[in-house]
């Protein structure tokens, strides 16, 4: 009798020792207007949490209200009480930039679904930082691409002032060829856009080259379809994604818009995400929840091999990117950053739905500019 | 820069302006008449703005969605008005602002649980959608034009409602000496719920008129409570004509700013920090109007209260 308790205690301390908890800390936008991308970012990561079966992986889900402040308190919370091992969730970079720097120099890992700012790719790289998504020039740099094949000669370019605004024309600007028929920043979080509307009327260009994440786009792109300007439109997929489409409505048709992924990638991955997705939440999922899916796909597979707790291991592990992603392959960069096709897709409508379908590739096997002036 | 370009934008800072004057107005009011501040004024422009995405929704007519959004956001302040606000118009302003600011966590919650966190569709009838030719060639779109129509029907009609009403007499009355109204046999408790619920309406009927050419989503209506604040502190707290001039002078700032300080700095600067400067400089612009009113004048253009 008491053999056999000692025996299973043994076990129980055994099976603890082998299926260490890990924390992990996830800090996103869960509530006011960027609420739609941390809700998909985090849904896709749970989707792929509980598909993986492990119960060992504990996950710490706070809303950061899309204030870098309170995104900061709660990094200092979960690194400080909750004692986390990998941080990740962060929507916005500006949120980004305030945490990450911070977080990974008191040697936490940070795995970035979404943000990725310049700086955090180029001189500022870490070796604990990892996007899983892009860099935040890439899909830009995809659209100037496409604008240059769809033969746009004179383009209106217009983004919000903030650094992934500042990214994103500067992405655009390193691929595209032709002419700035008229460059402007406008306010993040701005509404309405008749005044840019007017110049680009003004402004003589051929085409329209805009990022407005969210409620941004919906703004735009309605008031745009409204102003009878008519000029063809490009833009990421960030104003095209799926949670938004329906607010946009038919004023989003046949816009092309660039993206790392899409619901019709023909891979078997894919296909099982896009149909567990549907199944588990209602809703078809959008390119961030993808995002979030790969990220804890990417978690998952580096536990497999390693405990956070052995920094280098873990890291290696995490380097090796070995896990099967919605993409199709996937690899990161000397920067952690991935290198990807980027797609073109386009607005359709499908029965009732607004949604993508891939019209071809934008880049292929695309690295970011910054990844040179990376040492680590 | 042609004179069509500006005449257009100054016309989208008309347009602009007379939809904050929407917001600004009920709030003046409910500040003059109540001496309360009312942070929760944006989540009623939300309320507005969802009501009326759910009836065009179900009924496909836009009329009927702004009547909807207008019902909605009317009783919900009336309601507001009842439950809570009522027992806060003897308190210090620090507690008016602090249930006033759990309103909105409420409200903004409260919308997400019943309709998602996603935005909603709004969209322009057809019947006013696309761009009419004003005279000078200037393509305008139609909606906008019927905004600026609204908005100026609201003034002239709020401006008839106090200038020439027995409820208007009695507004400003209790706005100078509610004890003394009070005294002479008028409810002042249900003109201050019919005050507050008008205040609602105008905020909800905002939301929804905004609601088509924007996105209706949860959290909307607090940008536009900053703004309505600035327009009601240039104005004058308390006068609907104070509100009327800040609203137009902050919608003209703001639109004409973002256009002209750009090209302003570009003549020297190179464009694209030229742009960057411009656009953070303009984004300030009705900040700095708000202070050289205030030291110009520090109840503001209209404020009988100093």
């Amino acid at each position: 009798m008491k053999k056999t308790l000692l025996a299973t205690a043994a076990l129980i301390l055994a099976a603890g020792a082998a299926m260490a908890e890990v924390k992990v800390g996830m800090i996103t936008t869960l509530s006011g207007g960027g609420a739609g991308l941390g809700i998909d970012v985090r849904d896709g990561f749970m989707l792929a949490v509980k598909q993986s079966g492990r119960d060992d992986i504990d996950v710490v889900i706070e809303d950061d209200q899309q204030k870098p402040d309170i995104a900061v308190q709660l990094a200092d919370k979960m690194i400080q009480s909750e004692k986390v091992d990998v941080l990740t969730g962060i929507i916005w970079s500006n949120l980004a930039m305030a945490v990450v720097p911070a977080a990974v120099a008191q040697g936490k890992f940070y795995l970035s679904p979404n943000a990725g700012p310049s700086a955090l790719a180029g001189a500022g790289c870490h070796p604990n930082y990892f996007n899983v998504a892009w860099q935040n020039d890439n899909l830009h740099e995809a659209a100037g691409a496409y604008a240059n094949t769809a033969g746009h000669k004179n383009t209106f370019i217009l983004a919000p002032n903030y650094p992934a605004g500042q990214d994103a024309l500067t992405g655009f600007k390193r691929f595209f060829k032709g002419d700035l028929a008229g460059e402007i920043y406008t306010q993040l979080g701005q509404t309405d856009y008749a005044a840019e509307i007017a110049q680009i009327r003004a402004s003589g260009a051929d085409s329209v080259f805009f990022f407005l994440p969210g409620g941004m786009g919906i703004s735009f792109l309605k008031q745009y379809a409204d102003s009878g300007v008519g000029l063809p439109v490009v833009g990421p997929a960030f104003s095209f994604d799926q949670g938004i489409l329906q607010a946009v409505g038919d004023a989003a048709l046949g816009v092309v818009n660039t993206s790392q992924w899409s619901k019709d990638i023909d891979n078997p991955t894919n296909k099982a995400f896009v149909e567990t997705f549907q199944a588990e939440y209602g809703r078809l999922p959008s390119l961030y929840a993808s995002q979030g899916f790969d990220t804890a796909n990417l978690l998952i597979s580096a536990l497999d091999k390693a405990a956070p707790s052995d920094a280098d291991a873990f890291r290696a592990a995490l380097e090796a990117a070995d896990f099967s992603s919605t993409r199709g392959a996937f690899r990161f960069g000397p920067n952690h950053h991935p290198i990807q096709t980027i797609y073109a897709r386009e607005v359709i409508k499908e029965g009732d739905v607004f949604t993508n379908k891939i019209i071809g590739v934008a880049l292929e096997d695309h690295a970011d500019a910054y990844a040179a002036e990376c040492k680590m | 820069m042609s004179l069509v370009l500006i005449a257009e934008q100054v016309l989208n800072g008309l347009q602009f302006g007379v939809m904050l004057f929407l917001m600004a107005a009920g709030l003046t009011l409910i500040f003059g008449v109540m001496g309360l501040i009312n942070l929760a004024h944006g989540s009623l422009y939300m309320v507005g703005a969802f009501a009326a995405a759910a009836v065009a929704g179900a009924t496909g007519s836009f009329l009927l969605a702004l009547v909807a959004a207008l019902a909605a956001a009317a009783l919900a302040g009336a309601i507001v008005e009842m439950v809570v606000i009522r027992r806060l118009y003897a308190a210090p302003h620090l507690d008016q602002v602090l249930a006033t600011f759990a309103l909105i966590l409420i409200f903004s919650e409260g919308t997400r649980w019943v309709f998602g966190s996603f935005p909603l569709y709004l969209d322009i009838p057809d019947w006013l959608s696309g761009p009419v030719t004003l005279p000078g060639g200037i393509a305008y779109p139609l909606y906008r034009l019927a905004l600026i129509g609204v908005g100026l029907a609201v003034a002239a009609g709020l401006w008839w409602l106090t200038a020439r009403t027995r409820l208007g007499i009695q507004i400003r009355a209790g706005e100078n000496d509610r004890e003394m109204v009070a005294a002479l046999g008028v409810d002042i408790s249900r003109l201050y719920t019919l005050v507050f619920a008008l205040g609602a309406g105008l905020a909800g009927l905002a939301g929804a008129l905004v609601g088509a050419i924007q996105s209706v989503q949860v959290g909307m209506g607090e940008p536009v409570l900053i703004l309505a604040f600035v327009v009601i502190v240039i104005g004058g707290i308390g006068s609907i004509k104070g509100a009327f001039i800040g609203a137009l002078l902050v919608g003209l700032t703001d639109t004409l700013g973002g256009i002209f300080l750009p090209e302003l700095f570009k003549l020297f600067m190179e464009p694209g920090a030229a742009t960057q400067t411009g656009s953070a400089l303009a984004s300030m612009a009705i900040y700095i109007l708000m202070s050289l009113v205030l030291v110009w004048r520090p109840s503001g253009l209209f404020g009988a209260r100093a």
